[in-house]
């Protein structure tokens, strides 16, 4: 591969990279947390996309219309939660169908309160000279380079992320070691939803803002999901990396198509081979270590 | 300190507590003995709040909880010990230790240094995932979290069960080190002739839902008239 060739692969893989990650971490964190899939996803990242354009269409700058966009999302999921989902937990298929339930509801509804598009936004920073890529793209991957961070020190690091893994681990003791569990699952929710506002605010200026712009994140959101495994933050990175590596090889010799597709069967692969997903693998892995020591 | 009186439990339809009055005052280690199955877990639980009664009154520390969920009498000061050593497998030890810090909120007296003294081993892991520790370590670790808040009552799930006879008479004389030195009240179930006798200081006797017989002094160190509550 030439120098040039390695280059825009490494873009390629960057962008990719930094989709799937952003698509996927307020899902996982919702699902691996909480054992809910948000079938909604789409239309979380919706409300972000929409709070972000309409609010710097009014004439706030782009980062504060973008945070707009997370806290509008956060609120949104936070009273969602409350109103809706606290009544599902533990009931894996109802939440599933009430959430695709919301997720139709606020497509249509969105289609009805602002018509099919909304006001664009141009893309900042200009054009990379190298690569034939804009520079927001490398701005995408630092955010969600970031965002994994982040979380990371959140839930490793703080009492309420202790607090948080132990509720989903063993909801009943964590209540009697006099963890508020349901100010927990709230609080998780939100995030997860932030999250998905995220991702939502980022790509405004990158993809048409439509009332079915939330379905362009469901693919990759629920590959990776399913592909990482039950790990949050070790699954959606791993899984973002060979999801990403397959569909930037594949994209940079055969075209963007081809790469969604070859994404899509590496992930059917690798789901034949590990059905618990590649966290799933390495916990068989560390444990398999265990006994042998 | 704890008073219950009349509670009444079941699962379902299946009534399993059908009205116990039990008394703890501050500062005592009591027991409450029975065989399988005959509503020992499920009456630490109502204690507890994981299971909600159908009748009759838990008052702590002069009020009634009875209605309070469990992460609020947790923040009022009583310290749980599940049953089968349900630690958070895959929390560190150190954790584990902290998600106890929530346990009797206002009382910012964190007994770390005592939980290290009365089990080194768990200062020793501190770093460890608890779910590869071995049983008789899990169960320390879980009376280590529930102390570390200062709780001012400690309820035990079967310290004994699972756990082997050596283990077990360490986990009995630290719990009396714990009320000793700290002032603990405990309440236990159990079914353990050996823990029964060497722990409490007196003893209800449980069968079918109900308080059958209260032991104390010479009745409860005589072998013949505990077994009788006991499967031995």
């Amino acid at each position: 591969m030439t120098g040039t060739g390695l280059l825009n692969f490494g873009f390629e893989f960057v962008e990719i990279f930094a989709f799937i990650v952003l698509a996927t971490v307020g899902l996982a964190v919702i699902f691996g947390m909480m054992g809910i899939i948000n079938l909604a996803h789409g239309e979380f990242i919706l409300v972000g996309a929409y709070a972000t354009t309409f609010t710097f269409a009014a004439g706030l700058p782009l980062p504060l219309a973008m945070l707009s966009g997370v806290v509008l999302t956060a609120v949104y999921g936070l009273v969602l939660e409350r109103l809706i989902i606290r009544h599902l937990y533990g009931r894996l298929l109802d939440s599933m169908v009430v959430t695709w339930g919301i997720s139709l509801v606020m497509i249509q509804l969105t289609r009805i309160a602002f018509g099919n598009t909304a006001p664009g936004i141009g893309i900042p920073f200009g054009q990379l000279p190298v690569v034939d890529g804009p520079v927001y793209y490398l701005v995408l991957a630092v955010v969600a380079v970031g965002v994994l961070g982040g979380l990371y020190a959140l839930f490793m690091w703080t009492d309420f992320g202790v607090r948080a893994r132990a509720t989903m681990q063993d909801e009943s003791t964590a209540r009697s070691m006099g963890v508020d569990t349901d100010r927990m699952y709230m609080s998780t929710f939100a995030i997860g939803s932030g999250l998905a506002g995220l991702a939502g605010a980022l790509y405004a200026p990158v993809l048409t803002v439509t009332p079915e712009y939330g379905t362009g994140f469901l693919i990759e959101a629920f590959v990776a999901v399913v592909v990482g495994g039950a790990s949050v933050l070790v699954g959606t990175v791993l899984a973002s990396g060979l999801l990403g590596t397959v569909n930037a090889a594949v994209t940079n010799v055969a075209g963007t198509f081809m790469g969604q597709v070859a994404m899509l069967i590496a992930a059917i692969i690798a789901i034949r081979l590990m059905p618990d997903g590649i966290t799933g693998l390495l916990a068989d892995w560390r444990e398999n270590r265990g006994e042998s020591q | 300190m704890l008073e219950l009186t009349n509670l009444h439990a079941s699962y379902g339809k299946t009534p399993i507590l059908r009205g116990v009055d039990v008394d703890v005052d501050e500062g005592e280690i009591v027991g409450i003995m029975g065989k399988n199955g005959v509503g020992k877990t499920t009456l630490v639980k109502a204690v507890m709040g994981l299971l909600e009664v159908d009748d009759g009154r838990i008052r702590f520390d002069g009020a009634d909880v009875t209605d309070e969920p469990a992460d609020v009498r947790a923040r009022s000061g009583m310290g749980y010990i599940p049953q089968g050593r349900d630690v958070f497998p895959e929390l560190t030890v150190e954790e584990n230790l902290r998600i106890g810090e929530t346990i009797n909120e206002g009382d910012d007296q964190l007994q770390y240094e005592a939980v290290y003294d009365y089990f080194p081993i768990l200062e020793e892991r501190r770093d460890q995932e608890a779910g590869t520790m071995s049983g008789g370590q899990r169960q320390l670790l879980a009376i280590g979290r529930a102390l570390v808040g200062n709780p001012e009552l400690l309820l035990l799930d079967e310290p004994s069960e699972g756990v082997q006879p050596s283990i077990v008479q360490d986990v009995t004389r630290d719990l009396q080190r714990v009320n000793e030195e700290l002032g603990t009240t405990i309440l236990f179930v159990e079914q353990n002739l050996h823990v029964v006798q060497n722990l409490a200081e007196r003893c209800y006797a449980i069968d079918k839902g109900t308080i059958v017989d209260e032991l104390e002094g010479d009745r409860l160190e005589s072998r013949d008239a505990v077994t009788e509550y006991l499967a031995v």
